[in-house]
C-alpha cells in the first residue's frame, strides 16, 4: 500500500531512487560476494557512489560531493594501497572459515538492525517527500546550515573528532619511529647488506659447483 | 550574498525544463565534447611544437604542412589500428576498466568551467557552461578523486612490477597533493562566499584594488594560494617536474607500461584533457575565467570566450614551459615539498584570509604568529635532521 506513495513522487525523483538503490545493492553484495579485495575495494567505491547519488537526490550536494572527496577519493584508495603492498590480493579460499558460526551470528546481527531501522522509521516506508527536517534551498545553503550546525549545535562532538584525529596521527608517527632512537633506515641497510651477502654466496656456490 | 547565490544558477532552467532546454543542454554537452576533444589534439601538437623550439629542434613537420598541425590526429589513428594486447597475468577485467575511469573523469571535470558569458539560443538564455552545480569546486575535487583509480589500478591489473610501482608513486603524490590543492581552493572559496565555480568568476568581474587593476583571485589574495594551486595541480597532473610517475630511466613507461592500442591511447587523452582542463581551472579560480574588458569589433558575446581561450593559453604554453626547463623531483624530495612545504604554508595563507574576512587587525596577530610557528616548525626540522645526522655519523 505506502509503496504505491514512491511512485506518487515524480517520475524523475522515482528512477533516480531506484537507480542509486540498485547501484548501491549490487555494489555491496559485490562487497561480500568478490573472492579477490581488490574487487570487493572496487565494489565498495561502487556503493559510495550511489549513496552520493541519493544525497544529491536529496538536494545534500555538499554531503554528495564529501562522499566521494572522503570517501572514495581518500579512504578506499588508502584500502586499496594496503592491500597492495601487503600483496594480500590473493584469492581466497572459501572452505576455511575462520570465524566459527559466523552465518547465524551475522542473521541475528541483521534481524537486530532491520527491527532499529523499522523502529526508527516509525514503520513509514518512503514517501517520496525529501526526508529532512528543514528544506534544503538554493545553491551553497548546504554548506551554510552545515557549518551552522557544526559551530554552534554539536560544536563540542566536532572538536571532539578532531582531537581524536590529531592524537591518532601523532600515535601513527610514534609507532613509526623506534624506541631506541635508530632511524628506519637502519632496517633498510640492513636488508641490502643481507641481499648482498645472499648474492656473493650464491654466486660462490655456483662458482664452486 | 543572495544575488551570487541567483546568478550562479543556470538561467535556462528557470521556466522549467521543456523540448527545447534538453536539446540546448545536449547541444552543449555535444559541443562541449568536440571542443575538448580539437583542444587535446591541438594541446598535443601545441607542446611537441613548442617544445622542440626550446630544445632548438623542428619537431612535426610531415602531417598536414610545414608545421605538421595534423600530427596528433595521425598518431590518434595510428594507434586505433594497432594490436590490443592484453598481459597473460593481467585481472583482465580491471585492466580493460582503468583505462576508462581515468578518462571519463577527465571528460567530467572540465563540464564545471566556465568558458563565457551568457548566451541566448532561441529565446532561451543559457550559460556558456555546461553544467553548475551548487557545489561545482568539490565536483572538480571528486573527480581528481576519482581519476586516482584509473592510475592506481592500471598499474595494479598489470600484474608486472614497473606498473605497479609507478602507480603506486603516482598515487602517493596525487592523493598528497590533493590536501594543498583543497587549502588553496578554500581561500578562493572563502571570498566569493560559494563553491559554484560560476560565482566565483561572477565574484571577480568587478573593479580591483586601484580600480585599474582588475579583481582577479591572483591579486586579492595575494600571490600564494595562486602558486600553491599551480604546483599542487601540475603534481596532480603528473607532469613534469611531478612526473617521476612515468620516470622512463627507472619504471619504463610507469602505470601504462602494458597498455597498448586504444587503451593507451585513452590515457593519453586524459592526460592531456587533464592539462587543458586543470589549466582552465587555475583561470577560473585566480584570472576571473572569462572576464575581460569588451573592446568592440566582435560581437559581445564572443569576447568572454577570446579572453577565456587567451588566458588558457597562457597556462598551456607554462606547462610546456615548465617540462622543457626544469628537471624531474626525486621521491622524497617530492614527499617534502608537498608535506612540509605547501601544506603548512596554505593552511597559514588560509588562516591569514580568514582572519582579513572577519576583522583586519586580526590579521595583524595571525600573520607574526604564523611566521613564529613557522620558524618553531623549521626550527624543530633542523634539530631533528641533525640529529639523524649525528646517529647515521656514529
Amino acid at each position: 500500500m505506502q509503496l504505491v506513495s514512491l511512485f506518487a513522487a515524480t517520475k524523475v525523483d522515482s528512477l533516480t531512487f531506484i537507480l542509486g538503490a540498485v547501484i548501491i545493492l549490487g555494489g555491496a553484495l559485490g562487497v561480500v560476494l568478490a573472492r579477490n579485495p581488490v574487487h570487493a575495494a572496487l565494489m565498495l567505491v561502487q556503493t559510495l557512489f550511489g549513496v552520493a547519488v541519493l544525497f544529491v537526490a536529496q538536494g545534500a550536494h555538499f554531503l554528495a560531493a564529501v562522499q566521494v572527496i572522503v570517501y572514495a577519493g581518500a579512504i578506499v584508495v588508502l584500502f586499496l594501497f594496503v592491500i597492495m603492498l601487503l600483496g594480500v590480493d590473493k584469492e581466497e579460499l572459501v572452505a576455511a572459515e575462520p570465524l566459527q558460526n559466523q552465518i547465524p551470528i551475522a542473521l541475528a546481527v541483521i534481524a537486530v538492525v532491520a527491527a532499529e531501522l523499522l523502529l526508527l522509521g516509525r514503520q513509514r516506508w518512503a514517501t517520496g517527500a525529501p526526508s529532512v527536517v528543514g528544506r534544503l534551498e538554493g545553491p551553497s545553503r548546504n554548506v551554510e546550515q552545515l557549518a551552522e550546525v557544526i559551530f554552534t549545535r554539536y560544536l563540542f562532538a566536532f572538536e571532539a573528532t578532531s582531537v581524536l584525529l590529531v592524537i591518532a596521527v601523532v600515535a601513527a608517527v610514534a609507532l613509526s619511529r623506534r624506541s631506541d632512537g635508530s632511524d628506519v633506515d637502519a632496517d633498510y641497510i640492513a636488508g641490502i647488506e643481507a641481499a648482498e651477502q645472499a648474492l656473493a654466496e650464491e654466486s660462490d656456490a655456483e662458482v664452486t659447483s | 550574498m543572495n544575488l551570487l547565490h541567483l546568478l550562479a544558477a543556470d538561467p535556462l532552467f528557470n521556466d522549467g525544463v521543456d523540448v527545447g532546454v534538453v536539446l540546448i543542454v545536449a547541444l552543449k554537452t555535444l559541443i562541449t565534447f568536440a571542443v575538448l576533444m580539437v583542444a587535446v589534439l591541438f594541446m598535443v601538437w601545441y607542446e611537441r611544437k613548442l617544445i622542440s623550439d626550446m630544445q632548438n629542434r623542428i619537431g612535426p613537420a610531415k602531417a598536414g604542412g610545414r608545421f605538421g598541425v595534423l600530427q596528433s590526429l595521425a598518431d590518434g589513428i595510428k594507434l586505433f589500428f594497432k594490436e590490443d594486447l592484453l598481459p597473460e597475468r593481467a585481472d583482465k577485467r580491471v585492466f580493460r576498466l582503468a583505462p576508462y575511469l581515468s578518462a571519463v573523469p577527465a571528460f567530467l571535470s572540465f563540464a564545471v568551467v566556465p568558458v563565457g558569458g551568457t548566451i541566448t539560443i532561441a529565446s532561451h538564455q543559457t550559460n556558456l557552461q555546461l553544467a553548475d552545480p551548487p557545489v561545482g569546486i568539490l565536483f572538480l575535487l571528486a573527480m581528481s578523486g576519482i581519476s586516482v583509480y584509473g592510475v592506481m589500478l592500471a598499474g595494479w591489473s598489470s600484474g608486472s612490477k614497473y606498473p605497479l610501482l609507478g602507480s603506486v608513486r603516482a598515487s602517493a603524490q596525487m592523493v598528497s597533493y590533493e590536501a594543498a590543492l583543497g587549502l588553496s581552493i578554500a581561500t578562493v572559496v572563502v571570498v566569493a562566499g560559494s563553491l559554484s565555480t560560476h560565482a566565483i568568476v561572477v565574484d571577480q568581474s568587478g573593479a580591483g584594488p586601484g580600480g585599474f587593476l582588475p579583481s582577479w583571485n591572483i591579486i586579492r589574495l595575494g600571490v600564494v594560494p595562486f602558486v600553491i594551486f599551480m604546483i599542487a595541480a601540475t603534481a596532480e597532473l603528473n607532469r613534469p617536474p611531478f612526473d617521476l610517475v612515468e620516470a622512463e630511466q627507472e619504471l619504463v613507461g610507469g602505470f601504462h607500461t602494458e597498455y597498448s592500442s586504444i587503451r593507451f591511447a585513452l590515457f593519453f587523452l586524459a592526460e592531456f584533457m587533464n592539462t587543458v582542463t586543470w589549466s582552465a581551472i587555475i583561470v577560473t579560480l585566480f584570472l576571473g575565467g572569462p572576464s575581460g574588458p569588451l573592446l568592440g569589433v566582435l560581437p559581445d558575446w564572443l569576447w568572454p570566450i577570446v579572453w577565456f581561450l587567451a588566458k588558457l593559453m597562457v597556462f598551456l604554453s607554462v606547462y610546456v614551459w615548465f617540462r622543457a626547463t626544469l628537471p624531474r623531483l626525486r621521491y622524497d624530495q617530492l614527499m617534502d615539498l608537498g608535506w612540509k612545504v605547501l601544506i603548512p604554508l596554505s593552511l597559514f595563507w588560509l588562516l591569514v584570509i580568514a582572519a582579513v574576512r572577519v576583522e583586519s587587525w586580526y590579521a595583524a596577530v595571525a600573520i607574526p604568529a604564523g611566521l613564529a610557528i613557522a620558524f618553531l616548525l623549521s626550527r624543530a626540522m633542523q634539530v631533528g635532521r641533525a640529529r639523524v645526522e649525528e646517529k647515521v655519523g656514529q
